[in-house]
């Protein structure tokens, strides 16, 4: 069953930290501001908060995307 | 409110049109703030960082309840003509052609910002931002809109507000200018400081 | 792992490579400039014809598969897979990279001063072999006018069917990256873009793009015409072939030395006359490799195989040696430095982890109170999480230096090393002035 990964794209990213309030449970930001999204699939239940991610970013800098 | 009985009453649709003009005025104003304040991440440390991005986001969204109102009660009024056509079509009104049309424009220019808002993943960053510019443009023309298309400037409240508006958003303004100034070169550029690039010599495709 | 057979370096020209003999990138006696493209015909022999249909490019891709050539560039990607998967797209564009960003190695641009036709031919073969219609080689600036002529040598006598553009290669680390070569040809921006999308799909001008070393590309057109069997002769089973290595430092003759995969670390320092002084340790991949105990590396193979017990692999074929006298952590601290300045700036912990990395490395160096734990954490921080392998290879320097230098570490922490020499050993460019941002 493919999950979903959840990345960052490095260059867009500026460090606003936003993502990081609204996914605390896959995100959390360096000692410099920046997103360090941890390894895997988000799970079914965080798909929500996911999507919300993306949507709030505002460089859009994340992506969800389908690994089989 | 019931809008044939507030017909009956002209000079009450004539009232609400103004005053929901002036209170989308402070709204516009507010959004840029907190646009400007967003991008420069002026919020307090404390607060959630989501804060301002996603008031500026609400408040924008709940604008258009308010310009739905001012533009209603504007057209419906009975004395004085302006049409339906004005409402998307700038210059189209027989009373006040001038200052209408420039809030006509300025509908034109936020509802285009806001429309891209709206759907801004599907459109990219850049496009998305580019639309985004055009709301310096459009504060400006209903801000002119405000002063020629009423004739409340004699209450010195009313003028208080309107010049009140002018000043944040020229401070909002001049510090975003700033900080473009003085980190020019938007994300997926090399950072200020990776200078000294020697260009080819000869001319790229 | 069979043993690379024994070389022997022949004292007159070889009119064609053969085996058992190198060296076959470079012409025998290295005080040879560029030879003219009748010299290089001479010695190597025709190339393959041109005008290749789809089941002839398919077969000659297979033979550059069952050659093993993977890239010289320092990932050592398989050649032949890059070959074909942009071969399957449509009008696909060649790049041949001789940027060689990294300013302890010379390899890349030896071979195009000294073989300059080898490498075209490369070039030229590998437009055919994925049928592109453009190619462009980027090169340093020293070796431009060479390149130039020998183009113009080529369009004099028709020798390839493309014509093959020229671009001066950008003076900064990062500029040697795929990405950001296509990046710089494109928009005079060397730093590395976002992938995806893969060259391979879209890259210069949103075409698939096939983007080589310069040295890989000499390899193939030797391939393509002495074969497959011809290139394994020389190197081990699992990586054949021979390649490029840069040897400086504390040896007697620094200097490019092509050597069959698999050569004894040791064989190749006698190579360049031998160590100068007595080693601690060997920097091997380049500034993006590691530090290695220099007694502990001397018997390994020169193979990503043979140095992989000693956590280091071939990258960009660079071996530099650390005299005893000399300290590691001031000169990792100085390449520390180095790559944290050179860093494109475009994401942040990059940009800034690696700069307070270096910091903190520079204070280790000088003996100063320094937090060893927080240095681990940001090396943990930084690595993977840029867009290109930059970070990477800062932190895989840093790294090795922290675990090598251990009982330096210890010294300096005292108060005291015993570092006495003067001369830096690894070259690091002049700081540039930052802008004033």
């Amino acid at each position: 069953m493919p999950g979903l990964t959840l990345r960052v794209d490095p260059i867009a990213c500026d460090g606003r930290g936003v993502c990081a309030e609204v996914l605390p449970e896959l995100i959390s930001l360096d000692d410099w501001g920046f997103p360090i999204i941890r390894a895997g699939t988000v799970p079914d239940h965080l798909q929500g908060e996911a999507r919300e991610a993306l949507r709030i970013c505002p460089k859009l800098a994340l992506r969800l995307d389908r690994k089989n | 409110m019931n809008i044939a009985a507030a017909a009956a009453g002209s000079q009450d649709l004539w009232y609400v049109s103004r005053a929901s003009g002036l209170t989308l005025l402070i709204m516009f104003s507010a959004v840029i703030v907190l646009g400007v304040a967003s991008r420069l991440g002026s919020a307090p440390r404390r607060w959630p960082r989501l804060v301002f991005p996603e008031v500026h986001r609400t408040l924008a969204l709940f604008s258009v309840a308010f310009l739905a109102l001012h533009v209603l009660t504007a057209i419906l009024d009975p004395f004085v003509s302006i049409g339906w056509a004005a409402t998307v079509v700038p210059f189209a009104s027989g009373y006040r052609t001038l200052a209408i049309g420039l809030g006509t424009l300025a509908v034109d220019l936020g509802g285009a910002v806001i429309i891209t808002s709206l759907v801004r993943r599907r459109l990219g960053f850049r496009t998305w931002r580019a639309v985004h510019w055009l709301a310096y443009l459009a504060w400006p023309v209903a801000f002119v809109h405000s002063l020629t298309a009423g004739n409340d400037l004699g209450i010195w409240w009313v003028a208080l507000i309107e010049w009140g508006c002018a000043a944040a958003v020229a401070t909002a303004v001049l510090a975003r200018i700033l900080e473009s100034v003085r980190h020019p070169g938007p994300a997926g550029q090399p950072g200020a400081s990776f200078d000294r690039i020697t260009p080819p010599k000869k001319a790229l495709r | 792992m069979r043993a690379p057979r024994s070389v022997q370096y022949s004292s007159r020209p070889a009119s064609q490579p053969s085996p058992d003999r190198l060296p076959r990138l470079l012409p025998a006696g290295f005080a040879a400039g560029p030879g003219s493209l009748a010299d290089h015909l001479a010695r190597y022999g025709p190339a393959p014809p041109g005008g290749l249909t789809g089941p002839r490019r398919a077969a000659l891709i297979k033979e550059v598969e069952r050659s093993g050539l993977t890239g010289r560039g320092g990932a050592g990607f398989p050649t032949a897979r890059k070959l074909a998967a942009v071969a399957a797209g449509h009008d696909p564009v060649v790049v041949a990279n001789g940027t060689e960003g990294e300013p302890a190695s010379a390899k890349d641009k030896i071979l195009l001063a000294r073989s300059p036709h080898l490498v075209l031919d490369g070039v030229a073969l590998a437009a055919e072999l994925v049928g592109a219609r453009q190619a462009v080689i980027v090169v340093h600036p020293a070796v431009r006018e060479i390149i130039d002529e020998a183009i113009a040598e080529r369009h004099r006598a028709r020798a390839d069917p493309i014509r093959i553009r020229v671009v001066t290669a950008a003076d900064r680390f990062v500029a040697g990256e795929a990405s950001a070569v296509v990046h710089w040809i494109e928009r005079g921006i060397p730093t590395p873009t976002a992938i995806p999308p893969r060259l391979s799909a879209r890259g210069l001008g949103g075409k698939p793009t096939l983007v080589q070393n310069v040295e890989t590309l000499a390899h193939l057109a030797l391939i393509g015409r002495y074969g497959a069997s011809w290139f394994r002769s020389a190197g081990t089973t699992a990586e054949p072939g021979t390649m490029l290595v840069t040897v400086l430092g504390a040896v007697r003759e620094p200097c490019v030395h092509e050597i069959a995969i698999g050569t004894p670390v040791g064989q190749i320092l006698s190579t360049a006359g031998g160590a100068s002084a007595p080693l601690q340790a060997l920097l091997i991949g380049g500034y993006f490799g590691r530090w290695v105990d220099a007694a502990a590396a001397a018997a390994a193979p020169f193979s990503s195989a043979g140095l992989a017990p000693l956590g280091a692999s071939v990258g960009a074929g660079l071996i530099a040696a650390l005299p005893a006298n000399a300290c590691g952590l001031a000169e990792t601290a100085r390449v520390a430095r180095y790559l944290a300045d050179e860093s494109a700036g475009q994401c942040g912990p990059c940009l800034f982890g690696l700069d307070a990395v270096a910091g903190e490395v520079q204070r280790l160096a000088e003996g100063r109170t320094s937090d060893l734990a927080m240095l681990h954490r940001w090396l943990g921080q930084v690595n993977g999480r840029g867009a290109c392998s930059h970070p990477d290879g800062a932190v895989r320097l840093i790294s090795s230096a922290l675990a090598v230098f251990a009982t330096e570490l210890d010294q300096h922490a005292q108060g005291w090393c015993c570092g006495s020499a003067k001369a830096a050993v690894l070259p690091v460019p002049p700081r540039r002035p930052r802008c004033q941002a």
